[in-house]
């Protein structure tokens, strides 16, 4: 190990520091630059999007005029952007519901079973969705769900579900199991327990479980693409409808690109911290 | 799904505060068993929800599996037994599919959970800036894959209009049809890109609950930079990097959105859930044969699954002891 010795030195030695906070940047800005680029994009003409690469140019927004605007044959936008808060924020909220007793149930005062129970839940994220589409499909297709919201918010909850329980269930193993003890015996009911007790202390976590829920609903793609093209249709499945065989596109679709990311990006970007923490916790321990 | 019903928990437990203490064997057996139900019942609506969504369309695909179903052209549907499994197994395109699962699904966790640690390390130190370069970096992981691939397409990997062209033709390279001529690599580039965020997140996180009156007491020892990261801060990630593998695995393996985005599903960079989307209602029709090919992935998963679970298993075990 002696030959490590100046690999060892690097980061002591000031000027090799500020090299390793270069290369940080470097690689940070090389990782950021495609959304970079495709912001940029969005602003341009079709013509200068497509062809050598303009860096400097007279921003329009002529592109998110034209993929805002309603033009027949094409869900519009208002009504696209509402579709899609509707599926995430119902179906994110009906998996917290869903989940917090569940995880409750598997930690603070676990069940029997609950290492059964955990494992059940966890592996049915392992089945393929794509395996089950088409019976999915065909059930959708009988219970007149198909096109509207409803399949979607169904659909999203189970997805996101065994993820939830998982994370919620390492919050609630941060919970002192004195104090819930404590609660039982004052006589406390179980729903007192977990709403006056439990949920103030891991409301962290919650956020974090809830923002991912979030992430991961917002950006499905196949679900909405199979079950819900036309009526109800989402910001994932729009974007993809910029896209032309006959004309340059980059430019438009650049510009539905940044409309249809925005609301996770801006979520992630500020709730990046809690996000941290909540995936720490709620993976080990 | 129903929400539980806070009010009948609460009833029990009066019923049982009331009870005569004459009876005590028996009562404490009644007591016991309400008690496990009363420990049940927060559960039900979560397990039930998910039984019912994940396992009838399962038990279903069964079902189909087992039929000659063919949509386009229309014909009856007849029952036929295992004829759809032995024609799956002697299909080259099937095997050519897992294959590219196996492939597509290994390199995608292994390269980002490497960079993600590369990526953790290099953000667990303190300089200026360094929520800002956090952010830069952990956007890939927010944007929408079917965004993410399309603008890798059109406007990173293609040979006129690309962004990766662009500058390898400045350094005189001459330019490449990334998605055309490598379309497995082009996505697992795409999907790394996406990933790693994710896997540095969760390594950060490990790194930064490293104790650092440890991480002190090496140093005073006289461990160098390398002996520190080898003998102390990989044993302590290794919970973290099994977790990040579990659920890199868990999302990677049936990955859609890149492939339809990037390379449109040419059969030598499309997985065993595209494959089985094409057979069935991407294209194919053919709904029996595509309800065994589902059943034969979800077989091979739940094995791979498995050995996930066992790591999930090793995750849990120190909570036992605490």
């Amino acid at each position: 190990m002696s030959q490590s010795t100046d690999v060892a030195d690097f980061g002591s030695n000031r000027f090799a520091s500020a090299l390793l906070t270069a290369f940080t940047y470097l690689l940070g800005i090389i990782f950021f630059f495609p959304v970079a680029w495709m912001v940029l994009n969005s602003f341009k003409t079709e013509d200068e999007a497509s062809g050598s690469p303009v860096f400097f140019f007279e921003p329009t927004l002529d592109q998110f005029r034209l993929v805002t605007s309603d033009i027949a044959g094409r869900a519009s936008f208002s009504e696209v952007y509402t579709n899609s808060f509707f599926v995430v924020l119902l179906s994110t909220a009906i998996v917290m519901i869903l989940a917090i007793p569940a995880a409750f149930a598997l930690s603070v005062r676990p069940i029997a079973k609950w290492r059964d129970v955990l494992f059940f839940f966890i592996s049915t994220k392992f089945l393929p969705v794509v395996a089950g589409i088409l019976p999915v499909y065909i059930i959708g297709r009988e219970l007149d769900l198909l096109n509207t919201r409803w399949s979607l918010v169904i659909m999203y909850t189970a997805l996101n579900l065994p993820l939830a329980v998982w994370m919620l269930r390492s919050f609630f193993q941060e919970v002192p199991g004195e104090l819930i003890e404590a609660a039982r015996i004052d006589g406390a009911s179980l729903r007192s327990q977990l709403t006056s007790i439990v949920l103030p202390i891991v409301a962290p976590g919650l956020a974090a479980t809830a923002l991912l829920c979030f992430i991961f609903a917002w950006n499905e793609f196949f679900l909405s693409l199979q079950l819900n093209t036309s009526d109800a249709q989402t910001a994932s499945v729009w974007v993809t409808g910029f896209q032309s065989q006959r004309e340059n596109f980059i430019a438009r679709l650049s510009a539905a690109s940044t409309l249809a990311v925005l609301p996770v990006v801006i979520a992630g970007w500020i709730a990046q911290k809690r996000m941290i923490r909540g995936l720490a916790m709620g993976a080990i321990k | 799904m129903q929400v539980v019903d806070p009010s009948s928990s609460e009833e029990r437990s009066d019923t049982i505060s009331e009870a005569p203490s004459i009876q005590r064997s028996e009562e404490a057996k009644k007591l016991q068993k309400r008690e496990a139900w009363s420990r049940r019942i927060p559960l039900l609506p979560a397990l039930i929800f998910l039984i019912a969504v994940t396992q009838i369309p399962f038990i279903l695909s069964i079902f189909y599996s087992l039929t000659e179903w063919t949509v386009n052209p229309p014909r009856d549907r007849t029952f036929e037994g295992f004829e759809n499994y032995t024609f799956a197994f002697g299909d080259r395109f099937f095997r050519e599919a897992a294959w590219v699962t196996a492939k597509m699904t290994f390199w995608s966790v292994v390269l980002s959970v490497i960079f993600g640690l590369g990526m953790a390390m290099l953000l667990d130190r303190k300089f200026r800036g360094v929520g800002f370069v956090r952010t830069l970096v952990l956007t890939p992981f927010l944007v929408m894959p079917i965004v993410a691939s399309l603008v890798w397409k059109t406007q990173m990997f293609d040979a006129s209009f690309g962004m990766i062209n662009w500058f390898t033709g400045l350094l005189g390279a001459e330019p490449y049809e990334f998605v055309s001529k490598r379309p497995l690599w082009s996505i697992i580039g795409v999907l790394v890109w996406q990933w790693t965020p994710f896997m540095m997140l969760i390594l950060l996180a490990g790194l930064q609950s490293q104790s650092t009156s440890v991480l002190e007491a090496a140093r005073v020892d006289g461990a160098t930079k390398w002996g520190i990261f080898r003998q102390i801060t990989l044993p302590h990630l290794r919970n973290y990097i099994e977790l990040c593998g579990l659920l890199g695995a868990i999302y990677l393996i049936q990955v859609f959105d890149h492939i339809i985005g990037l390379s449109g599903g040419v059969s030598s960079a499309r997985n065993l859930p595209f494959f089985v989307y094409r057979t069935s209602i991407g294209g194919g029709w053919r709904f029996g044969e595509a309800s065994a090919y589902s059943i034969i992935v979800v077989v091979i998963t739940i094995i791979f699954a498995t050995f996930g679970l066992r790591v999930l298993s090793g995750l849990l075990e120190g909570e036992d002891a605490a």
